[in-house]
């Protein structure tokens, strides 16, 4: 399947990989600027319901802190309270 | 009217019945065309009341209630048991068969009821039949995990049960519409339906059931339990606003417990809590589009839950190994389980041209045309979350991460109909993805939503780029460690066993103690008395009673004399008189009957004469 061929090409070749980062670099940077244009209010193409929805790329800045923030307070939950060995219930 | 109503739940319950004898070469196509002809059966009945019951001569059971919603939900039961039927042929065991016919059947009864005990009814064959899900796994836990499932599943029925008893005494109604949102009995009824809905903390049963059940059985497990009970809840509780911070709170909860998962299933699991907590929070907040986002989202979560669920369940079967940390690198050897995976993965993460996009984007735009920012925006963080475990470390842990030795377990991709089971799931997620319209036309109120907006489109492809970014930033702490996630079944797996062990420890040791105690302050003083009884009994009480044996040895020395002479002499002298007086009246015996009839000729007249005399 060329879909598999292609992944097994970016992942144990390090200058593919490093061409793929660069493609989503270029695709983030362009989603931001789509958002950009798409946020002037003469266009009422984003509707708007609270005062977030006026700042171009807040879904990107979201997005990363949403991440960042799940995965550091789910692991400090975990750590300190609720991974067990897995012999805990035996 | 002549009533052409054919319960496809009757239909599923009759179809298992049949199933064992089913000649073999028929099986296969029997075990599709049950879902198939069921499905039509939706397609056909009209809207209205069908097969109504009187009860009592008083009220009546509805096990027919057939409106768009509940249309709805029934088509997709139809959908999921077709796809499971797909993914399941290969299994020779009937019973797993028939107990995911039983299983939907309930399913679709319990969304066609129009009163509670028929809710009721078919919410008590729904849990026993999906238990049997669990009992039909191969592995040795699932035995004990079965039981522990059915036992929460009981103790959610009764809470139901009491629930309805106490409504139905109070209003004398037993029709099962909008619930008033206040009283004991509601209240009851809402937790019964809430623990099927796997809201916390009610929720532990099903990460702790569902991986352990058959590999093919989980694909009935994650669609119908939660789901039936979020149709109830949108049926009996919408707008009733405690639901909006619980299914905020499961949304987030999921995602902090797949987090930190190592069992592949298991983490999926969480993941339905989570995905559940979307509609949930929509039937809280009651609105049309709230509603219709919470339906549309249920029956999109069937569709790609089943199908991730359906993807690891090839991984488990294919390798034996069911935990991240033993897992990675798959990808090129189980190729399609792959592919059809990542479709799941991106339905439920809500890219766009997917399911999940089309569902979950109507439930947040709910909250915020109800001006509800923070629902809106923790709902948006839990979507990044979805991404962050099922879209990107599921299978990059499973799928990538290290090699594969092939040498050690040769993984291939599973059965060809395990593969068709996946690839229709996946389809019907890209499908419902591309073409909304043909979903949002089965929801219950009229939407003109359109989740194809370029505010949308571009916010979801940003909330998802920086998700993986993110992702592969904190790689590292992300790795699954060899634990296992301690969640509210604590209650009732520790704390029973800390119960034993109170058993064990202090009581036993108590026990000992009040044992030291007794044996000091009773035993000993009580052996110390009975040694001075026996003193008095020897010398006292022996002496007594030896002087009365040698009495009675006297007295019956004295009888026995009395005995011999008197006694046995007069016994046998009677005898001896008795024999000489026979001797005698014998001589009197002729033998000739003229003789006897005339003793008796004589004693007649001597009769008739003493008669007439004295009368």
């Amino acid at each position: 399947m060329w879909i598999i061929h292609w992944l097994e090409k970016i992942i144990e070749n390090p200058e593919e990989m490093k061409k793929t980062k660069k493609f989503f670099l270029y695709f983030g940077i362009a989603l931001v600027v789509i958002d950009v244009v798409i946020h002037i209010p003469s266009l009422h193409l984003v509707h708007i319901y609270f005062l977030w929805d006026w700042v171009p790329g807040f879904s990107s800045l979201y997005g990363f802190i949403s991440t960042y923030l799940i995965i550091v307070i789910s692991k400090w939950i975990g750590h300190a309270f609720l991974m067990k060995p897995e012999n805990f219930y035996d | 009217m002549i009533d052409i109503w054919i319960h496809p739940g009757f239909l599923f319950f009759l179809a298992a019945a049949v199933l064992p004898f089913v000649k073999v070469q028929w099986k296969s196509i029997y075990k599709l065309a049950v879902p198939v002809l069921g499905f039509i059966a939706l397609l056909i009945v009209p809207h209205g009341n069908h097969g109504v019951l009187p009860l009592l001569g008083q009220t009546e059971m509805i096990f027919g209630r057939v409106d768009k919603l509940s249309l709805v939900f029934g088509y997709v039961i139809a959908i999921a048991t077709f796809i499971g039927m797909v993914f399941s042929l290969h299994v020779k065991n009937d019973k797993e068969h028939m107990a995911g016919l039983v299983y939907a059947g309930s399913a679709l009864g319990t969304v066609f009821a129009g009163d509670l005990l028929t809710i009721f009814l078919f919410w008590e064959i729904m849990a026993f039949s999906s238990a049997m899900l669990i009992f039909y796994a191969p592995w040795k836990r699932a035995e004990e995990v079965g039981m522990r499932y059915l036992y929460v599943h009981i103790f959610g029925g009764l809470l139901l049960l009491a629930g309805i008893f106490i409504y139905v005494g109070n209003t004398g109604e037993i029709a099962f519409n909008a619930m008033p949102k206040e009283g004991i009995g509601p209240m009851l009824i809402l937790s019964g339906f809430l623990l099927n809905a796997a809201v916390p903390p009610l929720s532990a049963w099903l990460p702790d059931a569902y991986p352990e059940s058959t590999i093919t059985g989980v694909v009935f497990m994650s669609a119908l339990t939660t789901k039936t009970a979020v149709y109830v809840l949108l049926r009996g509780y919408a707008g009733t606003e405690i639901l909006v911070p619980l299914g905020v709170f499961m949304a987030l909860y999921g995602v902090v417990y797949a987090v930190i998962e190592n069992d592949i299933r298991r983490l999926l699991a969480y993941h339905i809590i989570s995905q559940v907590g979307y509609m949930v929070a929509g039937a809280g907040m009651g609105s049309e589009m709230a509603v219709n986002g919470a339906t549309s989202h249920a029956f999109a979560h069937i569709l790609y839950k089943g199908l991730l669920m359906m993807g690891m369940s090839s991984v488990i079967l294919m390798t034996g190994l069911r935990k991240l940390t033993d897992l990675g690198g798959l990808y090129k050897y189980m190729p399609w389980t792959f592919m059809f995976y990542m479709v799941g993965g991106f339905a439920i993460s809500g890219f766009p041209y997917f399911s999940g996009f089309v569902s979950k984007s109507m439930v947040i735009s709910a909250a915020s045309e109800l001006h509800r920012p923070w629902v809106a925006m923790l709902l948006t963080l839990a979507s990044a979350g979805t991404f962050l475990h099922t879209g990107l470390k599921l299978p990059y842990y499973v799928f990538f991460w290290k090699d594969w030795d092939q040498t050690k377990i040769k993984a291939v991709d599973p059965p060809k109909n395990m593969l068709w089971g996946m690839g229709l799931a996946a389809f019907a997620c890209t499908f419902i993805g591309v073409f909304p319209e043909a979903l949002y036309q089965a929801l219950p109120f009229e939407s003109d939503y359109h989740p194809y907006t370029w505010g949308h489109v571009i916010g979801a492809y940003q909330i998802l780029l920086l998700t993986a970014v993110g992702f592969f930033m904190l790689l590292k702490k992300l790795d699954p460690t060899v634990t296992i996630s301690m969640d509210t079944d604590w209650t009732y797996r520790k704390a029973i066993g800390g119960f034993l062990w109170f058993i064990k420890k202090p009581v036993v040791r108590y026990e000992t103690f009040i044992t030291e105690v007794y044996k000091k302050v009773l035993i000993e003083p009580v052996k110390k008395f009975s040694k001075i009884g026996w003193t008095v009994d020897t010398w006292v009480f022996d002496g007594l009673v030896n002087a009365a044996g040698w009495a009675t040895l006297l007295e019956s020395k004295i009888s026995e004399m009395f005995d011999m002479h008197v006694i046995d002499a007069s016994i046998t002298k009677v005898p001896a008189m008795i024999g000489a007086s026979a001797r005698r009246l014998r001589k009197t015996q002729t033998g000739s009957i003229q003789n006897y009839i005339m003793v008796m000729v004589v004693g007649v007249v001597i009769l008739a004469i003493a008669s007439f005399i004295f009368y």
